[in-house]
């Protein structure tokens, strides 16, 4: 049985056409397979800011520590991602959406009103800025599920919204989910940072946490559903570095069932969390140590408990090391974790001004963005730097019960992933 | 007696002028090649081109040359084949050989290349940096479960983590070798370069030697068809058991040890009486089927405590769903010999048509235990004539957990591949029980040797894993992504998860 019996079949749903991921033939509407038939390289920077008291700050913040970040990129991709920016729809998911033309709109919103009680809708609010053109047709929705579908489905409202994601990016042609997390969203798309931030008006937002992206792809056009942040509910990665071992990681996570299509290290990196964090209930803080492993030399000096553990965790989790230069900051809506590769061959620079936390790939977008911070520093390979807001601790949604594919398919849309999800 | 159509395969050549008349020639033949009148004279008949005389000639007079005698040609029928009907007309029996195949068929390692990084990753370089090849053989869970230790840190919950794994310092280990097959010196030399590299070294089916009592924690214990030197004592005393159910020269063959290989010494480590043939059946006559295998494997564990339980295996074309069954029929690694695999003896036609190769069985295998969701369960140890470091680098990135040396080991400790392990006449004292012969090696001198072989091939991973980018040898594990296929077909290239070079 295929996944849409659960959400009832969809009659406006159209199979796009495709062959296969060499073959790049899915008509006009780009995808993410047309972008990475093979993996990607290239480099990017990055930033994250938190302020744990949970007060509120301006997007103009990310904004600007992004814009001295400029040519740490090439205009082909920016982004951010914003927590604590909905405050006057606190329990609504809110769906970003990216329509390539009205026809996929009009499909996608009839899946919404088929299944979700929408408060409201509206185009994303964006203003011209030079050297933004050719964006999609941008829409946000603020919903929850039917509760009468939902109890059909015997889902969780978590695992609801994500089989949409899934069913959306699969198979409405034309049309992206960019985000759908709780009080936070994604703005995304093709062009510097700061363009793309003031296209969106981000500088209107407050929120207590941001992440940014500036992307330096060295082999693609780009296009604005490929940017970073990617997201799944409201987690977000962004993500600066190569992994050389992209080979085993992806292989160890397909034995657990994920499928990593787009070819992207940022898509390891995010199934890896979801493995380690939300099935295997590992704390963060192993998570990282697992992703950024101390060295043997390391571990035969901690202290006999400690050392057990680590030992396991390297043993077990080896596969899933990733090895390579990276920093990485994964974004979610109670604070931010950043972590540094082993031996820190990426750059990532800290800093602490009273209960504000910040990390950004160079120290500039910190002193533009902290007038007086109490504490610089450079965080060591692998040491996680971990932000919470107060009462909001864990990353990780013990109300979502997704498959390793159906993850997968909801984070890259693509129709070979979504073809593999069954429910039993 | 009726002349043999067989002609001498070597010239032994003599320069009489530089020629001392020692005699040392004529000591240090195993195969009774040289008689002395005078001078050294040699019979070109019995040269098997080992090197021996040539070694240890002081007058550095001696040049072993083919005979390069003319036959017809005919692309149909080698001259080796046609030498194989003359010897089996005159003798009427199965042709016995030593070593590994040696057949000109398609060598996969030597058709892949491995990747490095350029610009968007670094390099890394492994004498300024860590570089960890440091690797956990056995069972692992397919998640670490914790709880919070009351500080704000973590313990592993109750029973959780990797237990009982073998902690080897680089993922090499050596192949089983039998005390009988090879002589004491070789099985002492192996084991003392096991305890100082941090590796293992495998007792093959002859059991183990008392003198190899203080090494036990790299041994590994085997129980192959025969049982010799089986009791609870020889399962308790190694770091992990192994069950050989075959071999990559000889799958489905058993073995034969002749009688006169079992001196007193063999014959009390193997416990069969001396002067017997030691015979080995072709099945294991208490594993019929897998779930056969099962019961072997936890009645080992049972009597062991529970130490790992490996089962090696000759890659034969099912050999990944066979492997399936064996990691879940319990087995904590998987020990696969290819078909180009060595041996102390096996009839020709089965060593050089029989199995398939190593490099095709890692990745079928690894690709089956992923595919299954088992693959944590079981790690993988691949033999079958790895030669080099690059061998070794591929064998990993193609899956494999370790690989195991046999072949290079043997000749670390002087072997030169005349394939003649099955007369017990070893010139180098390797493959024989001839104490004038055995006692040419020195376990010391042996124990160096090996030492050396296995860190040079260690340190050259390391500058592999360098160029590659990645400073631990598990990021290289299974990541066939840094591997590319020349000259391969599109076939064996997807068999092997491969992609050609060039994209």
């Amino acid at each position: 049985m295929r996944y849409e019996p659960l959400l009832e079949r969809m009659p406006t749903t159209r199979i796009p056409s495709f062959t296969d991921r060499e073959g790049v033939s899915r008509g006009e509407r780009p995808r993410y397979a047309e972008e990475a038939p093979f993996k990607i390289h290239g480099g990017c920077g990055l930033m994250g800011i938190c302020d744990e008291s949970g007060s509120l700050m301006s997007g103009e913040v990310p904004i600007r520590a992004m814009a001295v970040q400029r040519d740490r990129g090439n205009g082909l991709g920016g982004g951010f991602a914003g927590y604590g920016i909905y405050p006057e729809f606190p329990d609504h998911f809110c769906f970003h959406m990216m329509y390539h033309d009205l026809r996929a709109k009009e499909d996608a919103e009839a899946l919404f009103d088929r299944y979700f009680q929408i408060d409201l809708a509206e185009p994303m609010p964006t203003r011209p800025v030079k050297g933004i053109g050719d964006a999609p047709l941008l829409w946000r929705y603020f919903l929850n599920p039917d509760p009468h579908k939902l109890e059909a489905a015997e889902m969780t409202p978590e695992d609801f919204v994500v089989h949409s994601v899934m069913l959306i990016n699969s198979t409405v042609d034309g049309a992206f989910v960019a985000s759908s997390g709780k009080n936070m969203g994604a703005f995304k798309g093709v062009g510097f940072p700061e363009e793309i931030g003031h296209y969106y008006l981000l500088e209107e937002y407050e929120g207590h946490t941001w992440v940014g992206h500036n992307r330096f792809p060295t082999n693609t056009p780009g296009w604005w559903g490929g940017a970073h942040p990617f997201t799944l509910l409201d987690w977000s990665i962004v993500h600066n570095g190569e992994i050389s071992s992209y080979g085993i990681n992806s292989r160890y996570l397909e034995q657990f069932g994920y499928k990593c299509t787009l070819g992207t290290d940022t898509e390891v990196a995010a199934y890896l969390f979801d493995l380690m964090l939300r099935r295997h209930q590992l704390p963060i803080e192993l998570a990282c140590k697992a992703l950024a492993s101390p060295l043997w030399s390391e571990i035969d000096r901690m202290p006999a408990e400690e050392q057990a553990v680590m030992r396991s965790l390297r043993a077990v989790y080896g596969p899933g090391m990733l090895n390579g230069p990276f920093a990485i900051v994964l974004g979610f809506n109670g604070g931010m974790v950043a972590l540094n590769d082993r031996i820190k061959l990426r750059p990532l620079v800290a800093a602490r001004q009273g209960s504000i936390v910040m990390v950004a790939s160079e120290e500039s977008a910190i002193r533009e963005v902290l007038d007086a911070p109490d504490r610089v520093w450079a965080p060591k390979a692998g040491e996680p730097v971990i932000a919470t807001v107060s009462g909001n601790g864990s990353p990780v949604h013990s109300d979502l019960h997704l498959s390793a594919d159906e993850v997968s398919c909801a984070v890259t849309g693509m129709l070979e992933t979504c073809d593999a999800v069954e429910v039993s | 007696m009726p002349i043999s159509l067989i002609q001498p395969e070597f010239k032994v050549h003599i320069d009489y002028d530089k020629c001392h008349k020692c005699g040392r020639c004529v000591q240090q033949c195993g195969w009774s090649v040289y008689s002395f009148n005078e001078r050294p004279i040699p019979d070109d008949s019995k040269c098997r081109a080992c090197h021996r005389c040539v070694t240890y000639c002081p007058a550095h007079c001696i040049t072993i040359r083919k005979n390069d005698l003319a036959l017809r040609d005919n692309a149909n029928w080698s001259p080796a084949l046609r030498q194989g009907v003359w010897r089996q007309a005159e003798t009427g029996g199965v042709m016995l050989t030593g070593m590994g195949n040696d057949k000109p068929y398609l060598s996969i390692f030597d058709h892949l290349l491995l990747d490095a990084c350029q610009v968007t990753n670094p390099s890394i370089d492994p004498l300024r940096e860590p570089m960890e090849l440091r690797t956990y053989l056995g069972r692992k869970p397919s998640a670490v479960e914790v709880t919070s230790d009351g500080n704000g840190g973590f313990r592993l919950a109750e029973g959780a983590g990797v237990q009982k794994n073998i902690k080897l310092d680089v993922p090499i280990i050596f192949s089983p070798m039998s005390y009988g097959s090879v002589s004491l010196p070789v099985h002492r030399s192996l084991a003392m370069a096991a305890e100082r590299l941090g590796i293992l070294m495998n007792t093959g089916e002859g059991g183990l030697h008392a003198d190899l009592y203080p090494y036990a924690d790299n041994v590994i214990v085997q129980v192959a068809s025969g049982r010799f030197g089986v009791d609870p004592e020889y399962l308790n005393r190694g770091a992990a058991v192994e069950i050989k159910v075959g071999q990559g020269a000889k799958p489905g063959i058993g073995g034969h040890l002749p009688g006169e290989k079992i001196n007193r010494e063999v014959s009390e480590t193997r416990m069969i009486p001396q002067g017997s043939d030691a015979i080995s059946p072709a099945p294991h006559h208490d594993i019929y089927s897998i779930e056969d295998l099962r019961q072997l494997i936890y009645s080992i564990k049972e009597a062991t405590d529970y130490k790992p339980v490996g089962v090696k295996i000759a890659a034969v074309h099912n050999v990944a769903a066979i492997a399936s069954g064996i990691v879940r029929a319990g087995a904590d690694y998987v020990h696969l010999d290819g078909f180009r695999g060595g041996t102390g003896a096996a009839p020709q036609i089965i060593r050089d048509h029989i199995g398939i190769p190593i490099e095709l069985a890692i990745a079928a295998v690894d690709q089956r235990l992923r595919d299954e969701g088992i693959r944590n369960q079981a790690s993988i140890i691949a033999a079958g004539s790895i030669r080099s470091s690059a061998d070794l680098a591929k064998a990993i990135a193609l899956g494999a957990d370790v690989v195991a040396i046999g072949s290079a080991a043997l000749m670390a400790l002087g072997c030169h591949m005349c394939q003649g392990c099955h007369t017990g006449s070893c010139s180098w004292g390797l493959t024989t029980q001839k104490p004038e012969l055995t006692r040419r090696v020195d376990p010391e001198w042996g124990a160096e040797r090996l030492t050396n072989l296995v860190s040079a091939w260690s340190h050259e991973l390391q500058e592999i894993l360098g160029a590659l980018g990645v400073n631990a040898v598990e990021s290289l594990r299974g990541s066939r992504e840094r591997l590319r296929s020349i000259g391969l077909d599109e076939q064996t290239g997807r068999i092997l998860g491969v992609k050609p070079a060039g994209v």
